[in-house]
């Protein structure tokens, strides 16, 4: 390839990075409070909710994620044409519009979000559980709310905790971006392997690579000044 | 003389164990309480029943002549509404063993943040007592510092100053030099001495007996959940004490020898 060409796939891929951005700041956006919600939910003492809980991390963190994004995409369409719909079901399948220009990035980014939802819960159970009792106990008899408590003294605590693990999961979340083309999401991944079948070179398959390679550097660097940030006490 | 603690036949069950049995006893104003006793004796869990960390299972506990919970008929224990309980709560002050400061806050904030948030004081007026509280504990130059820059001896002056804040009537201490290197607990000795010198009214579970022998106004010997024996401490450390009292000192004293 001549450096001409190179710089010109370089900018399609440019282009392409906000659709893999969008897929990757938009499940962040979600799947963080979703995961909080969802690690409370697997703490609950009400058993039933706990276990439905746990069943729905066993199953996002047991399958993978293509597998996952590929029923987002077809679920709809599929469960529309079969029969034996509940008829209150089929009314909310209906309200789904399959044709619409969204519609392909809603449901990359559902299967997404839920399932870095359930681990990202996982990381921030283990957060909280590791929270020493004495320190519910030390603002109950100061006169804290459970929400005081949990806002004010367990919460920032569990935060210093999980960003070690979360920065990992983040940085996965990036590389699993790529996922998204599995569905015919436009996204680096997919332009690329395109380019590299124009060209018959391996060459744009590398440069989105250092595309990937380029945000997760980026990423670590962010994350390593956020510990640094928390690091005023031990 | 008021009243600032009854309790009345308190009990307490963990499932099938038995942990408080009976237990009565009054506090004054003004009291200095030492409770005394051998580890798995009820100690803390008693001070843990009346500071509502723990369910009562049975009994009375009035608190500055507000009930906190009482026992029906049926024998089932029944609670203060949720707003009196959070009210009794903070006319206690606790001091844990392990200190349990909040990690993420300084010193400062520690000692304001309840204060703050709970009583809805203004920050200035919540810092002003805190740094009045921290002169009092000779910490007045920590202000900034965050718990895990402090010394066990000062983490625990920060606590006290933490429970004071919120001026309670009374103060539990519950084994507050347990955790601490011996050189590190004369300080706290000496700060809880202060404290019974300007009237605060405090009970106090410690292994120190000669602290409970010079400092408290009464002292109370618990073991297997039971009050054995309640006096002044020249009776419960004297010659009339009972023989159960006398053996667990005994064996105190020889077992602390070869530390001395």
């Amino acid at each position: 390839m001549t450096g001409d060409e190179i710089w010109g796939v370089v900018k399609i891929l440019l282009k392409y990075l906000l659709p893999t951005l969008k897929i990757f700041g938009f499940t962040l956006l979600y799947s963080v409070p979703l995961g909080m919600i969802v690690a409370l939910l697997k703490m609950c003492r009400f058993k039933p909710i706990k276990w439905l809980t746990s069943l729905y991390i066993l199953i996002m963190r047991g399958t993978p994620l293509m597998l996952q994004v590929i029923v987002a995409y077809f679920a709809v369409p599929m469960l529309k044409r079969s029969e034996a719909m509940p008829s209150l079901l089929h009314k909310l399948l209906e309200a789904v519009n399959i044709q619409a220009d969204s519609y392909l990035f809603n449901t990359v980014l559902v299967a997404f979000v839920l399932n870095y939802a359930a681990y990202f819960a996982e990381i921030f159970r283990g957060g909280i559980e590791s929270i020493p009792k004495g320190q519910y106990e030390a603002a109950a008899a100061l006169g804290f709310s459970k929400r005081q408590t949990f806002f004010r003294i367990i919460l920032p605590q569990v935060i210093k905790r999980v960003v070690p693990a979360s920065s990992n999961e983040v940085i996965t979340l990036v590389k699993d971006t790529s996922l998204a083309n599995v569905v015919a999401y436009a996204e680096i991944t997919m332009k690329a392997r395109q380019q590299m079948q124009n060209f018959s070179s391996l060459t744009p398959l590398f440069i989105a690579g250092a595309f990937y390679f380029v945000l997760a550097t980026v990423l670590t660097v962010i994350f390593s000044f956020i510990e640094k940030k928390l690091d005023y006490y031990k | 003389m008021a009243s600032m603690l009854e309790v009345k036949n308190l009990s307490k069950n963990f499932d099938d164990l038995s942990v408080l049995k009976d237990i009565s006893f009054s506090v004054n104003k003004g009291d200095v309480i030492a409770v005394i006793g051998p580890s798995g004796s009820g100690k803390s869990t008693l001070l843990r029943c009346i500071n509502q960390l723990e369910k009562a299972s049975g009994g009375e506990v009035l608190v500055c002549g507000k009930t906190m919970f009482s026992t029906d008929e049926n024998g089932k224990v029944v609670y203060a509404p949720a707003a009196d309980l959070r009210e009794i709560r903070l006319k206690i002050g606790l001091v844990f063993q392990n200190f349990n400061l909040f990690p993420h806050f300084s010193v400062l904030r520690n000692i304001t943040e309840a204060p703050v948030r709970v009583l809805k004081k203004s920050r200035e007026e919540a810092t002003e007592t805190a740094r009045g509280l921290l002169k009092k504990m000779g910490l007045e130059s920590k202000e900034n510092a965050y718990p895990c820059e402090l010394s066990g001896g000062q983490q625990q002056r920060v606590s006290i100053a933490r429970a004071m804040a919120l001026s309670p009537e009374i103060l539990f201490f519950d084994e507050p030099t347990s955790a601490l290197d011996p050189e590190l607990t004369g300080e706290i000795l000496k700060v809880i001495r202060q404290l019974a010198a300007d009237g605060m009214t405090m009970v106090i579970v410690t292994h120190e007996m000669e602290f409970a022998r010079d400092v408290a106004d009464r002292v109370i010997f618990m073991e297997h959940g039971v009050i054995v024996e309640e006096g002044a401490p020249q009776q419960l450390f004297g010659a009339q004490a009972s023989e159960r009292t006398k053996q667990f000192l005994q064996r105190f004293n020889s077992g602390k020898e070869p530390q001395d």
